[in-house]
């Protein structure tokens, strides 16, 4: 196995607003290995943004995070000082957000963005920064970067500042790129342009990419590694495959559920999950997604089921395994297969 | 109006056999927007759409389909006259009602109603639920509140939503119930055709399909038309009978849903069906995509010939100097190119 990069273990982290409590992490193991490309899904509030966040240091003040362990390369972010983490976070990893219109300065040129990452991280100045954010522009696909150095934010279009956000991240030669939904605000040809932009370079810096995402079809075919949160917990994680082809989480099933077949069109309806997602405010003692799923019972509101390991780092946090489910669900069919033909029999 | 090119306008309009039941008709529409200067003068047009023509049968569901600033939402809000067309005409139920206006125009958007786009920015956070939902009936209408609380419980039912939520305030909803608030708005009045302008970008995938669902349910139920505006292609393919594809304030391509996905013609529409995201790891890595050279040119200084000519992958000489015209090419499908017809 590959060397672990990042070592997350029992995360926590709680919002204190308005006298009230949001535990948004409760918990949450995850490693990232040399040349991974991981993806978090999940829906909005699960808690996948905060999680790389507070790996980030990057939370608001009113918020607490503690965790057992927070390693990044072989150092303990836990015990730096507050400077020696800043320098390490957007050094040497690096973080990419979700806007690329509001994440640039609309006063300052794309040169001056770059420079100022370029000297506060590796001590350029001058002409070598200006031909070494040159460089980067170049690698992450810009055409004619000498004169787009000199241009303002508003000049570029949402894909072209998405890469200009990439570059800045880049230009740290960062071991580890956290990209935070980076293509939700663009159109989809330009989405599959840059998610083939992270893709050839991971393979060409031969960092590690966490992508973080709402949609499972815009990560199928790039990531190797696939982490599904809901409610401030994973709920499943493992290999590519496994998550598409045999999910053991009843979650991530019905996520997969709810989007269109690809293959097909019209093919019924889609699986609606009903409800909406837990509030945080007041988490659920047990699964939180129980409320939502079609084979809870009781226990699964009453305590928080542990993980069940299927071999390798595969595991579901699930009371019931895959193939439990796939026998109750097989019944559930039969069962109403049977009233069907009652129904018909009786016509 | 009248195109120069008649015969062109026969084929186009010979796609739908003559019993099709039209519900709303565009002919040759326009919408542009003169940006104008400081002191009025008009400067530059932006011609978001750009002579359409386009036919919507009774009881189906028009995908449109196109990047951002394509004028897919300017060429829907043109059709339900929320705006007012440069040129062209439109028709209603047989019905011209391009310079329809006033009380006639009221009655007109009684029987078409939209759904906008984002449920938080859509839902006046002053009025309640009861306020929001009954606004469209009450337009022209004196209705008693009895009436009222009975119109809307009866609509609140039908979108899932409970009678008691009636005086509560949009902010108290998640996005999901906030969208099913701006579905039961657009049924108040029963309205035979709906602008649905991208209903569920804005909402979790989980919910989305419970938007989806609903609104299915609703059409089967009301024999509803719906043109739903989209930029997410795999929803658009679930969701409609037939689908266009834009470019640049045209219509490039025309087909039944899944003729156009198996089998797109135009190169624009392949290469937008090919950055598709596909929630299928094998699928996906086989498939390969088209790249689209370069940026959307802008649309104060659109190509001449074929839009499209700028980044097309198949262009010659020709497409630089014709602008295409939508041609039947198979049975219902229709195409505008004028380098693979």
């Amino acid at each position: 196995m590959a060397e672990t990069i990042l070592h997350v273990k029992n995360l926590h982290t709680t919002f204190f607003s308005h006298h009230k409590k949001i535990e948004a992490i409760r918990g949450v193991d995850l490693d990232v290995y040399d040349g991974d490309f991981l993806a978090v899904v999940g829906e909005s509030g699960s808690g996948k943004s905060v999680t790389m966040k507070s790996v980030m240091g990057l939370l608001p003040k009113n918020a607490e995070c503690t965790a057992d362990e927070l390693v990044f390369d072989g150092k303990d972010l836990l015990k730096m000082s507050e400077k020696e983490r800043r320098q390490m976070c957007g050094g040497q990893i690096a973080m990419i957000f979700q806007d690329p219109m509001t994440s640039l300065d609309p006063l300052q040129t794309i040169g001056f963005h770059l420079r100022e990452v370029l000297k506060r991280h590796r001590g350029l100045r001058g002409k070598e920064a200006d031909a070494e954010a040159i460089r980067v522009l170049a690698q992450v696909g810009i055409p004619s970067p000498e004169q787009r150095l000199n241009e303002y934010p508003h000049e570029f279009s949402g894909g072209m500042r998405q890469r200009v956000l990439i570059a800045m991240a880049l230009s740290c030669q960062p071991k580890l790129l956290i990209a935070d939904e980076p293509t939700t605000a663009l159109d989809v040809t330009i989405q599959a342009q840059i998610l083939e932009l992270l893709h050839r370079l991971r393979d060409e810096l031969g960092m590690s990419v966490v992508l973080i995402t709402h949609d499972l079809g815009v990560v199928a075919n790039l990531c190797n590694r696939v982490a599904v949160m809901y409610g401030g917990l994973i709920m499943e994680q493992g290999e590519v495959d496994d998550i598409y082809y045999r999910p053991q989480h009843p979650y991530t099933r019905a996520l997969l559920g709810a989007v269109p077949n690809p293959k097909g069109h019209r093919e019924g309806r889609l699986v609606a999950i009903p409800g909406s997602a837990p509030s945080l405010a007041n988490p659920p003692a047990g699964c939180p997604f129980s409320p939502r799923c079609d084979f809870a019972h009781e226990a699964c509101s009453q305590a928080m089921p542990e993980f069940i390991a299927y071999g390798g780092e595969r595991r579901a946090r699930c009371t019931l395994t895959g193939a439990e489910l796939d026998a109750k669900e097989a019944a559930a069919n039969a069962e109403a297969g049977k009233t069907s033909t009652e129904v018909k029999e009786l016509a | 109006m009248t195109t120069p090119n008649n015969s062109q306008k026969q084929t186009v309009t010979a796609g739908n056999t003559p019993h099709d039941d039209i519900i709303l008709e565009a002919r040759d529409l326009c919408k542009h927007f003169p940006l104008r200067s400081f002191f009025g003068r008009s400067k530059h047009v932006v011609k978001a759409v750009d002579g359409i023509d386009l036919r919507i049968r009774r009881g189906e569901t028009f995908g449109l389909v196109g990047e951002s600033g394509c004028g897919k939402s300017t060429l829907g809000r043109t059709l339900i006259r929320m705006y007012e067309p440069t040129s062209g005409s439109v028709f209603f139920d047989g019905q011209d009602i391009t310079n329809v206006t006033g009380r006639k125009l009221v009655d007109i958007h009684r029987r078409m109603q939209i759904v906008f786009q984002d449920p938080y920015l859509s839902l006046d956070p002053h009025l309640n639920v009861r306020e929001i939902v009954s606004e469209p009936m009450r337009v022209g209408n004196k209705l008693s509140a009895a009436e009222i609380d009975d119109k809307v419980a009866e609509i609140l039912d039908r979108v899932s939503l409970h009678r008691d939520d009636m005086y509560k305030f949009a902010y108290e909803f998640s996005g999901g119930q906030r969208q099913r608030i701006g579905i039961a708005r657009a049924l108040s009045v029963n309205p035979e055709f709906i602008l649905c302008d991208e209903p569920i970008s804005a909402l979790d995938v989980s919910i989305q399909a419970q938007v989806v669902n609903m609104l299915e349910d609703l059409q089967e139920e009301f024999g509803l038309t719906y043109l739903f505006v989209a930029h997410d292609l795999s929803m658009v393919r679930h969701i409609s009978t037939r689908i266009g594809v834009m470019y640049l304030g045209r219509l490039v391509e025309v087909a039944p849903a899944d003729e156009l996905y198996e089998n797109p013609l135009h190169p624009y529409s392949r290469a937008l069906l090919s950055a598709v995201p596909i929630p299928d790891p094998h699928l996906a890595s086989m498939r390969k995509r088209i790249p689209l050279e370069g940026e959307l040119p802008s649309p104060l200084n659109v190509p001449e010939g074929c839009r499209f000519c700028t980044r097309c992958p198949q262009v010659k000489d020709s497409c630089k100097k014709d602008s295409p015209q939508l041609k039947e090419v198979y049975p219902g499908h229709f195409l505008a190119c004028g380098s693979c017809a």
